[in-house]
């Protein structure tokens, strides 16, 4: 009989005369591929998701990971994932699940956006030598200041700014909850964001205690599950952002498999252990514009007016939903596009609903200007953001910073293998068994992770130069600065971009 | 004790004088005058105990952490939103989405509440929710509940009272129910049963505070036989997801 008529997607070969027989691969694999046979390694190579991590620890160079080439019959309308899903379903009667964001060939806006630069006519910036600023500050910004002379002869603001929450480079790092990443990968986050300047986000998992010393880099989450909310918790970041929904999963709740909830999780998330931790879909106070606007009241006045974050989906009528958020009284607008990540979501939502975060970003940030509103709140750019140059596209567009979160877990060790549910992540990121996350050295990985923002700043301020400016501020909203190529009409008329030539 | 007239007063302004006379040491403070003001006690800490006189708004205790709150009439929506500890009681009705992801405390309402009532509470080993409703509930009470105690009562007349999709979701957590529970009002993951002895113990202890609180006499609350609801699986949707 067959195991499974879905044929495995990838096969782990050994080559037996150089394997030693050293057994490291497997202690490594997270997902049970290898075992021992007496006198050699045995292969279950339906298990394997091509995560890579026996091939690096193997001293020997012995394992091979290979596309399985046999697959179904190559079909331009039948793809892959379509037969491979309707095995699965067929096998399980399930909802096939899927991590990371969607990997099917939409078109991708951010490719067919080019920078401009200086020649000639205008002097680019050296930025190794001349000053870049790249110091981004998320809030509300007044639509005036009155200036006065204080007792002392200097001069000071009449009335107190908003609360804003400085970062050095306009990057932060997006949600990701405790329980659906390991408290390693959380305090490798932390560490990071606390070296770079920038914030973190605890997702809605609560704050485990180990990351308090790091609140001055931290943002905490709301969501519908109200995971380990306490007044203690709310107090406990810069910022408190209400979650409503994500890129990955617009419109639906969360779910977090009972594999994922051993006690330490069960404790913070107030939940029994070993249960599934259910996020509902809506939030059952939010039903209106006006109902938002009674929990972010409602949370800053538990804070003493802390700013206060509202995540999003990009959907089709995000413009007007953003525009409501502000005047609901948020100081950010945190926007995931089609694109984002997700530790779960069921991937005929992840791959058919929403929409991108290139045309959301430039719908809402018109949206807000023509009402005259842009200074009332920052907009954060998440969803797929894989490069500075993606970053700063996204911040010509419209965004004051970008959030990455798949692109931070790539340092840490991840492949994209799209495995995050089950729980078994070789690389100690998406697991909570505790013999994978011990291997996510925090330290190790932290200098990685602050490695990849130090790249990217310096990518950001080479960029800049480039284009003959010094302050990231110059490049906010600055869509003359783009262009566009092999874009039709109406997706330049909704980027706000010309096409390449004019 | 100290008294505050809330007489057309903004709530931002009221809740920092409530603010300000916790902070002072007050540790009875009444609120006169209170009329529809949002977010009283919102994320109030300390050993404190607040009386208000009139119909306060929405989001009463929200994220509160101890302190005691007697509303003398109605309530509105959202009381005791992800409340930590602490008391609420409220003499007379109450609205929807009360208690919603609560984690610890009490809200004892003396009539009937709405839609959506004690929604994703939970509970640990060190702490748990309890909400006891004196009269009627409406639709998904006790939904997607995950720990705590919900009690509902029904003291005021014979007809049902609950609405439907009881305890829908509900994967933690004991709901007791005065009367009988028709199976068809509640959710598919959802199990009935008669009271055990220890459990009458907890629903007796529960509902003596609660009598005290409302003038109540406990003989006549326990008169009546319930019936205790538990989830019948911790994963109720463990077969939903092909891995």
């Amino acid at each position: 009989m067959f195991r499974s008529l879905a044929p495995p997607e990838y096969l782990a070969t050994i080559d037996r005369v150089k394997c030693i027989r050293c057994k490291r691969c497997i202690q490594n694999c997270g997902w049970g591929v290898y075992s021992w046979g007496g006198d050699k390694i045995l292969i279950d190579t339906f298990k394997c998701v091509k995560c890579l991590r026996c091939y690096h620890y193997c001293p020997e160079e012995a394992i091979e990971i290979k596309d399985n080439p046999t697959r179904f019959k190559q079909n331009a309308y039948w793809g892959y994932h379509n037969i491979r899903n309707i095995k699965r379903q067929a096998e399980t009667g399930g909802i096939p699940l899927t991590g990371m964001g969607s990997d099917l060939p939409y078109t991708i806006l951010f490719d067919n956006l080019l920078i401009d630069a200086c020649q000639v006519t205008n002097p680019s910036i050296d930025p190794l030598r001349e000053p870049m600023e790249l110091r981004t500050y998320l809030g509300k910004k007044p639509s005036s200041v009155k200036i006065e002379k204080g007792k002392d002869g200097k001069l000071k603001l009449a009335e107190p700014a908003p609360p804003q929450i400085k970062l050095e480079v306009p990057i932060i790092f997006s949600p990701m909850s405790y329980g659906s990443i390991s408290l390693n990968a959380q305090k490798v986050l932390a560490t990071a964001a606390k070296e770079c300047g920038i914030v973190m986000n605890t997702g809605e998992g609560g704050l485990h205690e180990d990351l308090i010393p790091y609140r001055k880099n931290i943002i905490v989450q709301v969501a519908s599950g109200r995971f380990g909310v306490n007044p203690e918790y709310l107090n406990a970041g810069v910022a408190v952002e209400i979650k409503i929904g994500q890129g990955a999963k617009p419109g639906i709740g969360g779910h977090l498999p009972g594999e994922k909830i051993p006690l330490e999780v069960a404790k913070t998330r107030m939940i029994p252990v070993g249960t599934d931790a259910l996020s509902p879909a809506p939030q059952h106070d939010i039903y209106s514009i006006e109902d938002l606007r009674q929990l972010i009241y409602a949370i800053k006045e538990a804070t003493d007016y802390k700013p206060v974050s509202v995540k999003i989906a990009a959907v089709h009528n995000v413009a007007a939903i953003a525009s409501g958020i502000v005047r609901a009284g948020a100081d950010i607008v945190y926007l995931d596009g089609f694109r984002g990540g997700t530790g779960a979501a069921p991937s005929i939502i992840r791959d058919h609903l929403g929409i991108p975060i290139e045309h959301a970003l430039a719908a809402v940030d018109d949206r807000l200007r023509q009402e005259g509103i842009r200074n009332e709140a920052s907009i954060i750019a998440a969803g797929g953001i894989r490069s500075s140059a993606d970053a700063a596209k996204a911040i010509a567009l419209g965004a004051d910073a970008v959030a990455i979160g798949t692109a931070a877990l790539i340092t840490m060790g991840c492949t994209t293998c799209g495995k995050c549910y089950t729980g078994n992540c070789s690389w100690g990121i998406t697991t909570q068994r505790p013999e994978l996350t011990a291997r996510l050295d925090p330290e190790v990985y932290a200098e990685r992770l602050i490695n990849l923002i130090h790249a990217w700043t310096h990518e950001l301020k080479e960029i800049l130069g480039a284009l003959g400016i010094n302050s990231i501020e110059s490049l906010r909203g600055n869509r003359e600065r783009l262009r566009g190529v092999g874009l039709d009409s109406f997706t330049l008329d909704i980027l706000g971009v010309k096409p390449a030539g004019r | 004790m100290v008294k505050i007239d809330a007489k057309g007063t903004y709530y931002r302004d009221l809740n920092r004088k409530v603010r300000e006379a916790v902070e002072k040491g007050e540790k009875e403070i009444v609120l006169e005058n209170v009329n529809g003001q949002y977010y009283i006690g919102d994320g109030l800490r300390g050993n404190v105990s607040i009386t208000i006189e009139g119909v306060p708004g929405n989001d009463l205790a929200a994220f509160m952490d101890g302190p005691t709150v007697r509303i003398k009439s109605n309530a509105q929506d959202n009381i005791g939103n992800t409340m930590n500890s602490g008391k609420v009681v409220i003499e007379g009705h109450a609205g929807d989405v009360l208690g919603y992801g609560m984690r610890g405390g009490k809200l004892h309402i003396r009539g009937n509440v709405g839609y959506r009532v004690g929604i994703h509470m939970k509970g640990d080993k060190k702490q748990g929710p309890t909400i006891i409703v004196g009269g009627t509930a409406g639709d998904f009470f006790g939904e997607y509940m995950a720990g705590g105690l919900l009690v509902l009562l029904g003291l005021d007349g014979d007809g049902p009272i609950v609405g439907d999709y009881l305890g829908t979701g509900m994967h933690g957590g004991t709901i007791f129910v005065r009367g009988e529970v028709d199976k068809e009002m509640c959710g598919a993951e959802v199990g009935v049963m008669e009271p055990d002895e220890d459990d009458l113990k907890v629903l007796r202890e529960a509902l003596s505070d609660y009598c005290a609180d409302l003038g109540l006499k406990l003989e006549d609350v326990m008169s009546k036989g319930f019936k205790k609801l538990v989830p019948v699986s911790a994963r109720p949707y463990g077969n939903l997801y092909a891995y």
